[in-house]
C-alpha cells in the first residue's frame, strides 16, 4: 500500500484524499516511511518534520470529513498532498540552514509567503531539503551537511543547488517539491534526476522569506514528477505579494488549463525555436541525441521548428558570474553573528569585528567565500563600471536576443543541462567546469523569463536522464506548460512510461 | 587629550575664507518605518519595535513606505528642488553591528530631489544656501558602548544594541559648498539649520527634535586662503545636537584649522566629534583612505517613479512657508520686529496664532505667552508648547479679563489651575472661587465696613487726600479675597465718602 502511494502523482493523491479513498495521514505516513527507508542513502532531507506533517495531514482529514458532512466544501486542489521544501525557504519553528554552518540551529520566527500559501492550501510539508550552501553550486556537494546522491545512481550528483528537492522527487520520497532557481538550480537538478521543474517569470512567485542569493535573479518555483503536478503546485505558490516589491501584480497564470490543453489539443501550429547557441561544443553526445529526439517528437506533434540566433548568450556565463557574486556579497553581509546563527570566538575579549570575522571565516564554505570575494571586488570603486556595469549591459543584450527570438518562435527549447549527472567529487576542484553546468539555463535567468525542464528521455551513452528546457517570453508560463504537457503525453505514448518511473529501484533499508 | 592650538577668530577670517557643507538628516514622522510595518516611535523599550525585515532576518525583504516618499517629495518641493520622475534606492555596504543588513538602503546616483535652495536671513541680510540633493534612506539601530574611556566601540567592554531605530525613514539634505560668507559663516550655518527646522516643522514631516536626534546636522568645514578659489581639505563634525552647537562647532573648527594651516601643517581629512560641554571638536575616524561603500542599485526594490500628477498634488497642498507666514502674521498683529523676534525665539508663533484664532486680542495673547507663561515654561524647564494649557483655554481666560469677570491677578490663578491639571478655566474658577465680585451691594457693604473700621482714613479722604483711598481699597480687596475689581472698589470708596476721584 505504502509503495503504491509514493508512486502516485500529486493530482491522483489529491483526488483520492478529497474523495475519501485514502486519508492525508496515510499518504503522509507512506512518504515518511519511504524517507526512513531510502534517505539514509539519498540524503535529500536535512530535516524531517514528521510530527508537524502529521498534524497538518490530520487537519486536512478533519476538514474533508467536516466538508463531507457539510455537503462538500471546496478544497484546495492539492490539499493533503505531501511536499519537500528546499531549506532556503523559511518555515516558522522549523530549522532552516540554507545548507550553511552559519545558520546551524536557527529557528525562523516567521513563515515565507510561499510557506504560508502551501500551508493555507493544505499541502503537507514533510521537511527541508538539502542544497548547495546558500544555493551556490550545481551538484549539492557544497552543502555543509554532506552531499545528496542521485537516486538514479548513488555515486552521482543530483544537480544543484536544489539537488535535495529533485532527489526527493526521483526517490519517491515526495510527489511535490519547492525549488529556487538563480541560474538553473531548479532546471538542472530536474534534468539530471529525470523530474520536472519550473523557474517562473522573475517576480511570479514571492521571494519574501526565501533566503536571498542574488536578488535580481532568484526565483522560487514548483517541482514534481509530472508536468500537471508541477502546474498544480505553480498555481498554489504564484501570485502578487506586497511584501516582495519585485513581485508582479498580475493574476496567477492558468498553467493547469494550459497543461490540459497541451495534453488534449496538442501543439499543432506552434512555432518552437531551437537556440543555435545552446548546443554543440560542451554538450554530451547522449544529451544532444535525446534533444534531437525531442525535436522530432515535437515536429511529429505538428509544431513548426525554427532555428533562432541569440548571439549574446556567449557572454551570459561571464555576466552571471559578476552579477551574482556582487549581489550575494551584499546579501550575505547580514550573517555577522550579531543577531542569530553561529557565533565563533566570542571570548569576552574579542571585539565585535573580530567575532564577525571569525564567524564568517568558519561559518561559510569555500564556494561562498569565493563568490563573496569576487563580488566585493567587482563592486569596488574603480571596477564597478568595468565589471558590474558591463555585466548589466550584457544582461540587456541577452534580453533583446530573447525578444528577437520570440518574434520568430512562441517558445524556445534547448537541453536543460549540457551533461547528464556526473560523479560525486568529479568537479569539486574545478569551479569553472562546475559553472559550465548552467550554460543553458543562465540566459533565461538573466532575462527573467519563465523556463522549465521536462525529461526528454534517457541518454544512450550514460543511461541517465536528460532534460528538455522550454523557455517562454516574460509571463509566458501558459505557453511553456502547454508545450511541456503535449511533449510529456507524446513521450508517454512512445515509451509507455514516464522517465521518473524508469529509474532503477533503490535499495530499501530494512 | 591635548588641547588644540586655536587662532583668534578675527585673524582666522582675515587670512582664510571658510567653506561650509551641511548635511542634515531628518527622521520622518511617518506612522511606520521606511521598509516595514513596525511603528516609528521614539522612546519605546529596546528591541520592541522590530520585525524580520528591520532585524534583517534571513529571507526578509523590504517594501517602500509610500508616505515616506510623499514626505520626501514635500521636502524637496519646499526646498525648490527638482523632483526626479524616476529614482532608485542603492545599497551602501559597510559592516557595523547596529546596521542589521550590514548595508544601508539609501539613494546614491539617483536622489528623489536635487538642485534647490533655501534663503535664510542673517542680520537682516538674505543668504541663499544652495541645495545639492535630498535623498531617502533608513536609520541604523542605536549602539550603547559600555565601559572604556571614550564611549565608542573601541575599548568598550560590551555594547548594547537597540534596533527600534533601525529602518526609521530619513531624508538627508545636502547643501552645495557654502562660500563667501566670511566671518558670518557660523551664523549662516545656524540660520540655515534653524530655517530648515522651521520649514520641516511647517511641512509636518518630522517633529524636528535635535535633542532626540530626529534632526541631526553634520558640518563640513574647510578653509581656503582668502581669495583663493581652490577648496581646502575638509573635516566633518558630527554630534552637533543643537542650533547653538552648529554655530559653536563651526566657529571652533575655523579657529582650529586656521592654527594648523598657519603652522604650515595640513588638515587631516577626518570625522570629528563635537563635545557640547567644552565646545571643542576631537578627532574621530580618519577619512584619508576613503571607505569604499560599494554602492549598487538595490535589487530588492523596484524604482520609485512618482507620477507628475501626484507631485503636483503634493505641491498644491504645501503649507504657507514659515517665514512668509511670519511676515503676514506680524503685519496682522501689528508687532514690532523686536516683539516678533522674541516670539519666534520662544517658539510661540503657532501658539499665538491659535490663541488669536480662538478670539484673543494679539497684544494680550503675546503678553501672556512671552511673559507669564514664558516664566512658567522656564521654571519647568520645558518649551511653551509643552505647557499643559491650550491656546483655546488661554483665549477663554483672556476673554474673561476683557469682560471684567477676572482681574489679571485672578486670571493668573486660573491659568495656574489649568497648568496644574485642575480642568478647564471655568472649572478652576468654580473650584477655587475666583470670580470677580461685581455685585455692588456686596461690595458696598464691604466698603462701608472698611470705612467704619478705619475712621481716620475715611476722614483723610473726605478732606481731599484721595490717595489715602488705597488703604480702604486694600482692605476691601482683602475682605473679598482679591475677587473684587479694584478700580470699581475705588469708585465706590470715593462715592461713599463724597470725594472726587
Amino acid at each position: 500500500m505504502s509503495a503504491d502511494l509514493t508512486r502516485m502523482t500529486a493530482a491522483a493523491l489529491a483526488d483520492m484524499i478529497a474523495g475519501g479513498e485514502v486519508s492525508s495521514r496515510e499518504v503522509t505516513l507512506a512518504h515518511l516511511d519511504r524517507i526512513a527507508a531510502v534517505d539514509g542513502a539519498v540524503h535529500a532531507f536535512l530535516h524531517v518534520s514528521a510530527d508537524r506533517a502529521l498534524e497538518q495531514a490530520d487537519a486536512v482529514d478533519r476538514a474533508i470529513a467536516a466538508g463531507a458532512d457539510a455537503g462538500g466544501a471546496s478544497l484546495s486542489p492539492l490539499a493533503g498532498v505531501p511536499l519537500a521544501l528546499k531549506d532556503i525557504v523559511v518555515q516558522q519553528g522549523v530549522p532552516t540552514t540554507a545548507g550553511s554552518r552559519i545558520l546551524e540551529g536557527w529557528l525562523p520566527p516567521y513563515d515565507a509567503t510561499v510557506t504560508t500559501r502551501l500551508l493555507d492550501a493544505g499541502v503537507v510539508i514533510l521537511g527541508k531539503t538539502n542544497l548547495d550552501e546558500f544555493a551556490m553550486g550545481s551538484s549539492t556537494e557544497n552543502s555543509a551537511y554532506g552531499p545528496t546522491r542521485n537516486p538514479w545512481d548513488l555515486t552521482r550528483i543530483p544537480g544543484g543547488s536544489g539537488g535535495g528537492s529533485a532527489a526527493a522527487l526521483a526517490a519517491f520520497e515526495a510527489p511535490l517539491a519547492i525549488g529556487t532557481d538563480t541560474g538553473g538550480s531548479i532546471r538542472q537538478p530536474a534534468a539530471v534526476t529525470g523530474t520536472v521543474g519550473t523557474k517562473p517569470t522573475y517576480g511570479g512567485v514571492s521571494r519574501y522569506g526565501v533566503i536571498a542569493l542574488a536578488s535580481s535573479l532568484d526565483q522560487v518555483g514548483p517541482c514534481a514528477r509530472t508536468v500537471l503536478d508541477t502546474a498544480l503546485l505553480h498555481e498554489v505558490i504564484a501570485g502578487h505579494d506586497p511584501r516582495d516589491s519585485t513581485s508582479i501584480p498580475t493574476p496567477v497564470p492558468s498553467v493547469v488549463d494550459a497543461v490540459r490543453r497541451g495534453q488534449t489539443d496538442g501543439i499543432a501550429g506552434m512555432r518552437i525555436g531551437v537556440v543555435k547557441q545552446l548546443r554543440g561544443e560542451g554538450y554530451q553526445a547522449g544529451v544532444l541525441e535525446s534533444f534531437d529526439a525531442a525535436v522530432a517528437t515535437l515536429t511529429a506533434a505538428g509544431a513548426e521548428i525554427v532555428e533562432v540566433d541569440c548571439p549574446h548568450f556567449r557572454y551570459g556565463l561571464a555576466a552571471y558570474y559578476l552579477i551574482l557574486p556582487s549581489e550575494c556579497s551584499s546579501n550575505l553581509a547580514r550573517f555577522d553573528a550579531m543577531r542569530y546563527g553561529l557565533r565563533v570566538g566570542d571570548d569576552a575579549v574579542a571585539s565585535a569585528e573580530q567575532v564577525m570575522s571569525r564567524t564568517r571565516g568558519q561559518g561559510f564554505g569555500a564556494e561562498v567565500k569565493r563568490r563573496i570575494i569576487l563580488g566585493t571586488y567587482a563592486l569596488s570603486a574603480g571596477y564597478y563600471d568595468a565589471y558590474y556595469g558591463s555585466a548589466q549591459k550584457v544582461r540587456t543584450l541577452i534580453r533583446r536576443d530573447f525578444e528577437n527570438a520570440f518574434t520568430a518562435a512562441d517558445v524556445l527549447i534547448s537541453p536543460s543541462s549540457p551533461v547528464t549527472a556526473f560523479g560525486i567529487g568529479e568537479k569539486v576542484n574545478d569551479p569553472m567546469a562546475m559553472y559550465l553546468n548552467d550554460l543553458a539555463t543562465i540566459p533565461g535567468s538573466l532575462a527573467g523569463i519563465p523556463a522549465m525542464s521536462v525529461p526528454s528521455g534517457i541518454a544512450a551513452d550514460s543511461g541517465l536522464p536528460v532534460g528538455l528546457q522550454i523557455m517562454g517570453p516574460a509571463l509566458g508560463e501558459e505557453r511553456i506548460y502547454r508545450v511541456a504537457g503535449a511533449f510529456e503525453s507524446a513521450y508517454l505514448a512512445q515509451h509507455s512510461a514516464l522517465v521518473p518511473d524508469r529509474a532503477p529501484e533503490l535499495e530499501v533499508a530494512a | 587629550m591635548t588641547t588644540a592650538r586655536l587662532l583668534d577668530y578675527d585673524d582666522a577670517i582675515e587670512r582664510f575664507d571658510p567653506v561650509l557643507g551641511l548635511e542634515v538628516h531628518v527622521e520622518l514622522g511617518t506612522a511606520t518605518k521606511m521598509f516595514c510595518g513596525c511603528p516609528n516611535e521614539f522612546g519605546a523599550p529596546p528591541n520592541t519595535q522590530v520585525c524580520p525585515v528591520c532585524l534583517a532576518l534571513p529571507g526578509a525583504m523590504p517594501a517602500i513606505n509610500r508616505t515616506a516618499v510623499e514626505y520626501a517629495i514635500r521636502i524637496g518641493l519646499a526646498l525648490n528642488c527638482t523632483i526626479a520622475p524616476w529614482c532608485q534606492f542603492a545599497r551602501k555596504n559597510y559592516f557595523y553591528p547596529d546596521m542589521p543588513k550590514n548595508f544601508q538602503t539609501s539613494q546614491y546616483d539617483d536622489p528623489i530631489a536635487s538642485n534647490g535652495y533655501l534663503d535664510v536671513q542673517v542680520d537682516g541680510r538674505t543668504v541663499r544656501v544652495e541645495i545639492e540633493r535630498a535623498h531617502m534612506e533608513e536609520d541604523t539601530g542605536k549602539s550603547t558602548h559600555v565601559g572604556g574611556a571614550t564611549g565608542r566601540i573601541h575599548g568598550a567592554e560590551f555594547s548594547l544594541l537597540d534596533y527600534n531605530r533601525a529602518g526609521v525613514p530619513l531624508v538627508e539634505i545636502v547643501t552645495k559648498p557654502i562660500i563667501g560668507t566670511k566671518a558670518a559663516a557660523p551664523q549662516v550655518a545656524r540660520a540655515y539649520v534653524t530655517a530648515l527646522r522651521d520649514l520641516l516643522k511647517s511641512l509636518d514631516v518630522s517633529d524636528v527634535r535635535m535633542d532626540q536626534g530626529s534632526l541631526r546636522c553634520d558640518a563640513n568645514v574647510s578653509l581656503t586662503p582668502a581669495g583663493n578659489p581652490v577648496l581646502g581639505t575638509r573635516t566633518e563634525t558630527k554630534n552637533v545636537n543643537s542650533l547653538r552647537s552648529v554655530e559653536r562647532a563651526i566657529r571652533y573648527e575655523i579657529t582650529r584649522q586656521a592654527a594648523v594651516l598657519v603652522d604650515g601643517s595640513r588638515i587631516v581629512q577626518e570625522t570629528r566629534h563635537f563635545d557640547e560641554a567644552s565646545g571643542t571638536t576631537s578627532s574621530g575616524r580618519s577619512k584619508e583612505t576613503a571607505e569604499d561603500y560599494r554602492y549598487f542599485p538595490e535589487p530588492d526594490l523596484v524604482p520609485v517613479a512618482p507620477d507628475a500628477e501626484w507631485v503636483a498634488e503634493i505641491r498644491d497642498a504645501l503649507p504657507e512657508l514659515p517665514w512668509l507666514r511670519r511676515d503676514r502674521l506680524q503685519a496682522q498683529w501689528g508687532f514690532t520686529d523686536l516683539e516678533m523676534r522674541d516670539l519666534v525665539a520662544a517658539d510661540g508663533v503657532d501658539l499665538l496664532a491659535a490663541t488669536v484664532d480662538a478670539g484673543a486680542p494679539a497684544a494680550d495673547a503675546r503678553s501672556w505667552w512671552t511673559s507669564y507663561l514664558g516664566q512658567q515654561a522656564n521654571a519647568r524647564g520645558v518649551g511653551l508648547d509643552e505647557l499643559s494649557i491650550t491656546p483655546t483655554q488661554l483665549a477663554a481666560v483672556i476673554g474673561k479679563v476683557t469682560a471684567g469677570e477676572l482681574t489679571t491677578k485672578l486670571a493668573r490663578q486660573v491659568v495656574d489651575g489649568v497648568l496644574a491639571g485642575e480642568g478647564e478655566p471655568d472649572e478652576v474658577i468654580a473650584a477655587r472661587g475666583l470670580a470677580v465680585v461685581s455685585d455692588d451691594s456686596a461690595l458696598q457693604q464691604a466698603v462701608d465696613e472698611a470705612l467704619a473700621a478705619q475712621p481716620a482714613v475715611a476722614d483723610k479722604i473726605r478732606a481731599g487726600k484721595v490717595q489715602a483711598a488705597g488703604a480702604i481699597v486694600g482692605a476691601v480687596m482683602k475682605a473679598t479675597r482679591g475677587q473684587a475689581d479694584a478700580a470699581r472698589v475705588r469708585e465706590l470708596v470715593l462715592a461713599t465718602v463724597g470725594a472726587q476721584g
